[in-house]
Order: C-alpha cells, then structure tokens, then sequence
C-alpha cells in the first residue's frame, strides 16, 4: 500500500527532475504531489518511531534490554525542574491577565466573584494545558532536535549503532517517557500558579474575600476540567517527543541542516500543539452533549 | 599452507544514491588477522564500502559476509550480536559528547556485559593506556585536541575486545608523529592481539607502514588488490599515479573540458 503512494502518481521522477532542471519551473501539479508523497511519508515515519519507541518501552524489558532509569531520570530534571522557572512565570501571568480581562466584563453584572471559577476553568481546561506544551515544545522539543541532530550528524548515531545501542531504545525513549512525566506534572503546577495568579488580582485588585474566592474556584472547577487538561498534555508530550527526535534523526547536512532541523521542529511541534488541542476540545465538547 | 580464514566477503556490492553509483561490483576477501588497508582518492565510495560492512548501510544488490553471516539475511538481534565483535573507529572520533572520555570508552561495556564498576574502570584504564591517554579518564571530549579524541575513539573501538576493527581514515588531519603512533597502534593490535584490521585511507606513508594487503578503489570499483610491495610494482597507470601523488595522469582530477563550458553556459 506504501509503495503504491510511493511512487509519484504515475509521472516517472526522472521526468519531473528534468523538468526542474532544463526548463527552470516546476509544474505545479508534479509541486503540489510531491509535497503531499513528502508530508505523508513523514507522517508514516513519525508514526513508525512512536510505535517503535513504544515497543521498547513495552517489550524491552522482557529482552533484559529496558532502558537505563539514569536516562530517563536525567531527561525528567531537564525536561521537568529546568521548565518550572518560565512555566511558573508564563502560568501566573496568564492567570492575572484572565483574571483582569473577565473582571472587564464580569464587573459590569456585579458578579466579580465569577473570576474565580473563570480563571480555574479556562486555565485548566485550555491555557494551562497548551500554553505549558508550547514553552516546553519550545524549550525542550528545540533541544531535543538539536542534540540529536548534531549527534547524527557528528556520526555519533552511527556509532551507537555499532556498539549495538539501538538509538531509539537508548535516546528516543527516555526523551519519550521524560516528556510523558513531567508535562503533565507541569501542567498541574500550571494550573495551580495561574490560579494563583487570579487570586492575587481577585483578592488585592477587586478586594474579593479570599476564602470566598477559593470556595467559588473549587466549587466551579471539577475534576472532569482538570483531566481533560492532562489528557491534553498527554498528547502534547507525545507530539512533542516525537517530532524532536524525528527531526534531529533526520538531520541531513552539517550545521545548517541542524538549524533547520530545530526550526522546523518548533514549528511543527506548534502547529500540531494547537491542532489536537482542537481535536480533543471538540472531542470532550460534543462527548459531553 | 593451510586456508586462511575469510571474515569479511563481499560479493558484488552494488550500491547507488539516487543516480549516481557510489559501489558499482565490490568484490574482495578479507582474512583473519591481516591488516587490510583500502586506499582511493576522495568520493571513490570506500568509505561507503565501510559503512555497509559494519551494516549501516544496505547493498542495493550483492551480498556480504561479516564473520560468516551474510549481513542480508540477519536481523537486528543477530546484527547486533556481529556488532558485539566489532569495532569501529570513525573518522570525526564520533566521540558521545555529553559523557565523558571515560564513560566513552566503557559504554559498550556497561551496556552489554554484567561486568562489576570496578572491574570495567580497571579495563577503561588499561584501553586508555594503550592509546597513551591515561589520567584522561574525567575529561569531557570538547577539552581534548583532534588527535586525542581520535585516539579516544579507537580506545572506545576496541574496549569490548573486538575480533575486527575498522578505521576510517585514522590518521587525516593529525601531526606525522601522532599519525605514526596511530599506525603502530593497528600494528600492534593485529600482532599481538590477532585483530583483524580494515584501514581506510589515502595516507601513502601509512599505507606501506601498515597493511599487509592493499586494494585500491576507483570510481566504485576494486582497480587492483595485492601487498604494498605489489602495488609499487604495479604496471596500473592510476594506481602508479596515487602512490605518487602525480597530478598528471589518467585520474583526472578536473572536470572534463566539455563538462566545464557547459556548467558555466547553462
């Protein structure tokens, strides 16, 4: 079936190259192809790597061949404690501007108090969750691409492979089960300090009484918000795990290619972040109905 | 005389990236113990060739046989136990930049055998010390000099006591008595420990002070195999002029003429 998409629909990709190179234009259906067999092969493999690393992480230990825990616990700090300082600031901050922009409208009705909830619900349904995985897609997706690139195109996958260490069981998966820890972890830490955050404006600010303020956030807030959100930052983790290391394993050409290979992983990493946040809110939207 | 004993055979090596044939019918022997030194100027696909023994790369058509297992036919867990026997020495040292000199010398160790930390510190050490690097064990790679990462990468090839050991052009770009202690460290490892050594380089010196087999690769294919000896004697006008280091000749090092105008026009 793979090969059956393979091929360039029916055109010979000799022609097309020749095309390119005697004429100087491409012919836009031949671009518009070849950019649709590009993205699909892509996602193909991003998809083989994730059932690859999965299967490590599953049979791996059977075969007396399961990944080292130092790894992983090493990925975990990086991943985790070394995101806590911008999480913590992007989190709270968030938090304040919700809590002065529904405030706006909120104290137009009188009903102040409905910050709380406000602030609680949309934070951890939405903005925590999506707001975490992008500074971390940013922080550690980008680092992931880059060491990894620099390692394939310093040979240093290559020799990984020599000495039989199969580089997905021994770098893909501690990066893989890192990311799946900790971002959620950070994600609850970012519910917790943009909630933090409103209750600073809510209490300081529109002089709200404080118990009463976090009566009302935990009256309003339930746990179906706050695991929805995890379950996002699941998701979130999976693509931004993968898409690093797909990424900085395909590095082709030197330092250039490495740029482009963190670049590249930034913004893919991005766009599928808002894309499946998409996804499962319409997915718990409608289940809910 | 008895047979020597093949380890490496490869039959016909096909190989191509996109259009261009990088191996075009690589067929050679080589045996146990010997020093085998493939020499060929830049782009002449011997490192290529190096890469599909030790199994990174895949023929496009042929076959090759790496201490008896036809590398075609094996799958990751018996490629991985070949790999156990093997060393590699890359021509960027390769090293792992994140650990340390150390811990790139044993990662091979503590990965794949149950051996004590005492035990494997002690074989870190004596690996060191024959590359002369000793007391270097807490370094980080980014603080040693080219030719001592070098020499931390062939420490690293053979810590787990290889049966072969490939290098891939292990004395380009270090000073004459660096690439001299280099070349005796091949010696000394094929002598002493019956390593099986393949040497890729276009090193002339090295060449005649190492190998006890030569094959000189052009353009894909196997010019000619024979001892050094056989190759200064060899009538092959190429081969006559790599070993002299000639410009003039019939490897032509400059585009055809024709090629040339048309590049500039077009």
């Amino acid at each position: 079936m793979f090969r059956f998409f393979g091929r360039p629909l029916g055109l010979p990709q000799n022609d097309v190259r020749t095309s390119i190179t005697k004429v100087g234009e491409m012919n836009l259906f031949a671009g518009i192809g070849k950019i649709i067999i590009g993205t699909y092969r892509q996602v193909v493999d991003v998809f083989a790597l994730l059932f690859d690393t999965i299967a490590w992480l599953v049979m791996g230990p059977s075969k007396h061949k399961s990944v080292k825990r130092e790894g992983i616990f090493h990925q975990a700090v990086f991943v985790g404690v070394g995101s806590l300082a911008i999480v913590f600031f992007v989190s709270l901050f968030t938090g304040v501007v919700i809590a002065m922009q529904s405030a706006y409208q909120l104290g137009k009705f009188g009903a102040n108090i409905y910050v709380a909830p406000m602030v609680a619900v949309s934070l951890a349904r939405e903005l925590a969750p999506v707001l975490t995985a992008l500074v971390v897609a940013g922080r550690v997706g980008a680092a992931i691409a880059a060491e990894l690139g620099t390692m394939k195109v310093s040979e240093q996958i290559e020799a990984l492979e020599t000495i039989a260490l199969n580089p997905v069981r021994y770098l893909v998966v501690p990066r893989f089960l890192a990311l799946l820890i900790m971002l959620p972890c950070l994600t609850i830490f970012a519910d917790m300090m943009g909630i933090f955050g409103g209750f600073l404006v809510g209490v300081f600010n529109l002089k709200l009484d404080p118990h009463r303020y976090i009566t009302f956030t935990f009256q309003y807030m339930m746990w179906k918000d706050v695991w929805t959100g995890i379950v996002k930052s699941v998701v979130f983790a999976i693509i931004i795990s993968m898409v690093g290391c797909y990424m900085g394993l395909g590095t082709k050409g030197g330092a250039e290619g490495v740029g482009k290979a963190t670049t590249l992983s930034v913004v893919t990493s991005f766009i599928l972040i808002i894309l499946f946040d998409c996804i499962l809110t319409g997915v718990f939207f409608f289940a809910n109905q | 005389m008895m047979e020597p004993e093949i380890v490496i055979k490869a039959d016909n090596v096909v190989k191509s990236f996109g259009d261009r044939t990088i191996l075009d019918g690589i067929s050679l022997e080589i045996y146990k113990g010997e020093t085998f030194v493939i020499m060929g100027g830049s782009g002449c696909g011997k490192s290529t060739f190096l890469r599909h023994v030790i199994g990174s790369l895949k023929p496009d058509s042929g076959k090759i046989f790496l201490l008896g297992k036809d590398l075609s036919k094996i799958d990751e867990n018996e490629m991985d136990k070949v790999r156990m026997k093997i060393g590699m020495c890359f021509q960027s040292s390769a090293l792992f930049d994140s650990m340390t000199v150390g811990d790139n010398v044993s990662i091979g160790l503590r990965e794949h055998t149950k051996l004590d930390k005492s035990v494997i510190d002690i074989v870190v050490k004596m690996k060191l010390e024959m590359v002369g690097l000793r007391g270097f064990e807490n370094l980080m790679p980014s603080a040693l000099s080219g030719g001592m990462r070098k020499r931390v990468g062939l420490a690293r090839a053979i810590s787990m006591d290889p049966e072969i050991v490939f290098y891939d052009e292990p004395t380009a770009g270090l000073d004459p008595i660096v690439a001299g202690v280099i070349d005796k460290l091949i010696v000394d490892l094929s002598k002493k420990l019956n390593i099986t050594s393949v040497v890729v380089t276009h090193d002339m010196k090295s060449v005649f002070s190492i190998a006890d087999r030569v094959a000189m690769f052009y353009e894909g294919k196997v010019l000619e195999i024979g001892t050094p000896e056989e190759m200064k004697r060899s009538k092959n006008p190429m081969i006559q002029q790599f070993t002299s280091g000639s410009p003039d000749g019939p490897i032509r090092f400059f585009q055809q003429k024709d090629d040339y105008l048309e590049r500039l026009v077009a």
